[in-house]
């Protein structure tokens, strides 16, 4: 009997243990300095109050990826405005209730203009938004708005067009690898126009898909890297938030590109090219609007013409024809010339989803839940 | 037939961490401790050997440095759970809680960086061995050292006095103290043998498995390796399949979905946890199971 009672007890610590493990690693860590800021501010001439701008961030601002492209985003704002604003931001909220409490937070403290940068806070957002009527909230890469709150997004599926591009020129196993993170139209859309840009160049191109379902986790981005590799791809993309898949296919003697932000640093070898997002001047129009009063309800749906979305430091190894290449589509994309979501289009089970000449509209590409030819496999079904 | 070495490669890569800091936690509980501080340890270990690796550009040092770290981060927990005979399962809690802060706080310099490293070994002879070559032999040597660390508790624990301390320790403190060993102090060395396994595993994980520092990076391994010691009903060897069991299951799962085969991950990524609670209610069910392999004294105090 004792030693029944004795392993139960060391059970229920296990079990505490394992509920642990499950949200273990994401220790809540106000991370915000305005306390300092304040005992600094000049005393003497009656300044207005400096309007409070709070960000909420999914993963660590050190992520090297895309928490960190907001945060430069943030930090580059701060620097245009000076003490016209006060930004915090806490990092690491979870895509779940933890997201509304955090967010309230935010508001009941004064913040102003509540920028939550994952897809995750839409619903939280909604909430808060309903009962803090003088704030105003701006979300990520979601689809639902109020009065006082509004979606932007930027267009990182160009991005992955012109990393499709040269993935296409330089694969020799032609089978493309993209670690996924999960099944929402932003990520598919962004495997699509990938293998779309690799076909413009290598019509003979795959792409083979592994869904990790997390943003990040450098761990499993990892696995799935080297599976995906191990199946034959060589040449890697990613729309996960850390360097990990770049790390691996350097370890492995592969390709792969930077996402988010620029990671040359983390595998010189296999780095082809980042594909950034740049979230400044998109965080600056939005302060600049609090501040002057004209913000209003629109959707902002940023890309490269808008200085949001760029491809950069492509690698040695990129022959000098295959930079101008990317160089020049760019150009394209910039200027409208060349539009990515053109018929005729079928997906991969051979179905039309763009007849002959039709164009995709940014409903279209909003709601993009199908694999284009090229793609194997199916879009995981459900959320 | 590549394909399926490359997934046995990968395979015990993944299990390797695991393993490491598996086997280190079932020392530290046979002699009687339980140590739920092990992700932290893992987390500590896994920035301070990154740190080290980053400026000596020494990967052995870099391991060296995060076994000592898991060594001293052990410390803290010997002095109030040994020492001062705290709640263990509390103290262990709360040193891991410590570890994610500690270890996120100091590796805020190193976020962004990474370490130029030698990836690729090959065991001489062996690795041209077609299918062989790639599934057993062209691995991390860490990956052999845990088997062989494996191999060398397994002996001590079975076969030497040392083991045979460790083990009374374990069963009963009372019947070894009132011999003359002096259990705290036993227990302290046992505990810091698994602080220095941890510490291997987290080094492990951000020099050679993942190559970077980033907060939490561990990621719940600590927990599973503890889970590990349950599984293994504290058997060395047991430790060394389940590690490598859990370490295959997201490898399989990806590779299932890499060739076009969907099954739902999460279901997957619940395995190990369930396979814990399978074996803890088996053992439960059977007193005589449990004597012969539990140690009786397991997470409780000992006041001498």
């Amino acid at each position: 009997m004792r030693a029944v009672r004795r392993t139960l007890i060391h059970g229920a610590a296990l079990g505490v243990a394992l509920i642990l493990a499950a949200c273990g690693q994401e220790a809540p860590k106000p991370a915000d300095k305005p306390a300092e800021k304040a005992a600094e501010a000049p005393k003497p001439p009656p300044k207005p109050e400096p309007l409070k701008v709070a960000f909420a961030y999914v993963g660590p601002v050190g992520d090297g990826g895309w928490t960190f492209a907001h945060d430069t985003g943030r930090k580059e704002a701060e620097k245009e405005f000076g003490d016209r604003i006060k930004t915090s931001f806490v990092e690491n909220v979870p895509e779940s209730a933890d997201a509304e409490r955090v967010i309230r937070d935010m508001a009941s403290q004064g913040n102003k203009l509540i920028f939550g940068t994952t897809f995750g806070y839409m619903e939280p957002m909604l909430k808060v938004a309903a009962e803090f009527k003088d704030v105003k909230f701006e979300h990520a890469t979601g689809y639902k708005s109020a009065d006082n709150m509004r979606a932007y997004d930027v267009r990182a599926y160009e991005g992955a067009y012109v990393a499709g591009m040269i993935a296409g020129k330089m694969t020799k196993s032609n089978t493309l690898g993209f670690v996924a993170s999960i099944p929402i139209p932003e990520v598919i859309r962004n495997i699509n126009a990938f293998t779309l840009g690799a076909q413009s160049t290598n019509p003979k191109v795959k792409t083979k898909v592994v869904w990790v379902n997390k943003w990040f986790d450098p761990g499993k981005e990892a696995e799935a890297a080297t599976a995906l590799i191990n199946g034959g791809a060589d040449v890697l993309l990613q729309n996960t938030d850390s360097s990990a898949v770049l790390q691996t296919a350097e370890k492995m003697g592969k390709f792969a590109f930077g996402w988010d932000s620029d990671m040359t640093a983390y595998g010189p070898k296999a780095h082809l090219g980042s594909s950034i997002i740049n979230w400044a001047p998109y965080y600056k129009k939005a302060i600049k609007e609090a501040l002057e009063g004209s913000w209003k309800v629109e959707t902002n749906w940023w890309g490269m013409k808008e200085g949001a979305i760029d491809v950069i430091s492509l690698g040695e190894m990129v022959p000098a024809e295959v930079k101008k290449m990317a160089e020049d589509k760019k150009a394209e994309i910039k200027d409208g010339k060349f539009h990515i979501w053109s018929g005729p289009m079928v997906d991969n089970t051979g179905k039309e989803v763009l007849a002959k000449d039709a164009k995709g509209d940014d409903k279209f590409i909003a709601g993009i839940m199908f694999y284009v030819k090229g793609v194997e496999g199916k879009v995981p079904s459900g959320k | 037939m590549e394909q399926l070495a490359a997934l046995i490669a990968a395979t015990l890569s993944a299990g390797t961490p695991l393993l490491l800091a598996g086997i280190g936690l079932l020392v530290n509980e046979r002699s009687g401790v339980l140590n739920l501080g092990a992700e932290g340890m893992m987390l500590i270990a896994a920035a301070a050997g990154f740190a080290v690796g980053f400026h000596t550009g020494n990967p052995v040092a870099g391991l060296a440095a995060g076994a000592l770290a898991g060594v001293l981060f052990s410390l803290i927990f010997s002095a109030l759970a040994i020492g001062l005979a705290t709640n263990q399962y509390a103290t262990g809690l709360a040193l891991t809680l410590f570890g994610a802060g500690l270890s996120a706080f100091a590796g805020l310099a190193y976020v962004g960086k990474s370490v130029p490293f030698k990836s690729t070994f090959e065991v001489p002879g062996l690795s041209a061995l077609p299918f062989l070559g790639t599934a057993f032999f062209k691995l991390h040597p860490m990956v052999y050292l845990a088997l062989a660390l494996t191999g060398l508790v397994a002996w001590v624990l079975a076969r030497t006095r040392a083991g045979l301390v460790i083990r009374a320790v374990g069963e009963s403190p009372e019947s070894a103290h009132a011999i003359g060993y002096p259990v705290r102090l036993i227990r302290v060395g046992a505990v810091a043998f698994g602080g220095a396994c941890c510490g291997l595993a987290g080094a492990y994980l951000s020099l050679v498995y993942t190559p970077l520092w980033v907060e939490g990076m561990v990621a719940g391994r600590g927990w599973i390796a503890l889970a590990l010691t349950t599984f293994a009903t504290w058997r060395p060897w047991r430790i060394a399949l389940g590690a490598y069991l859990f370490g295959s299951v997201t490898m399989i799962q990806f590779a299932l979905q890499a060739e076009g085969v969907e099954i739902a991950s999460q279901l997957l990524s619940m395995l190990p946890y369930i396979a814990t609670i399978v074996v803890l209610a088996l053992i439960s069910r059977n007193p005589a199971f449990i004597r012969l392999n539990m140690p009786a004294s397991l997470g409780k105090p000992f006041h001498p």
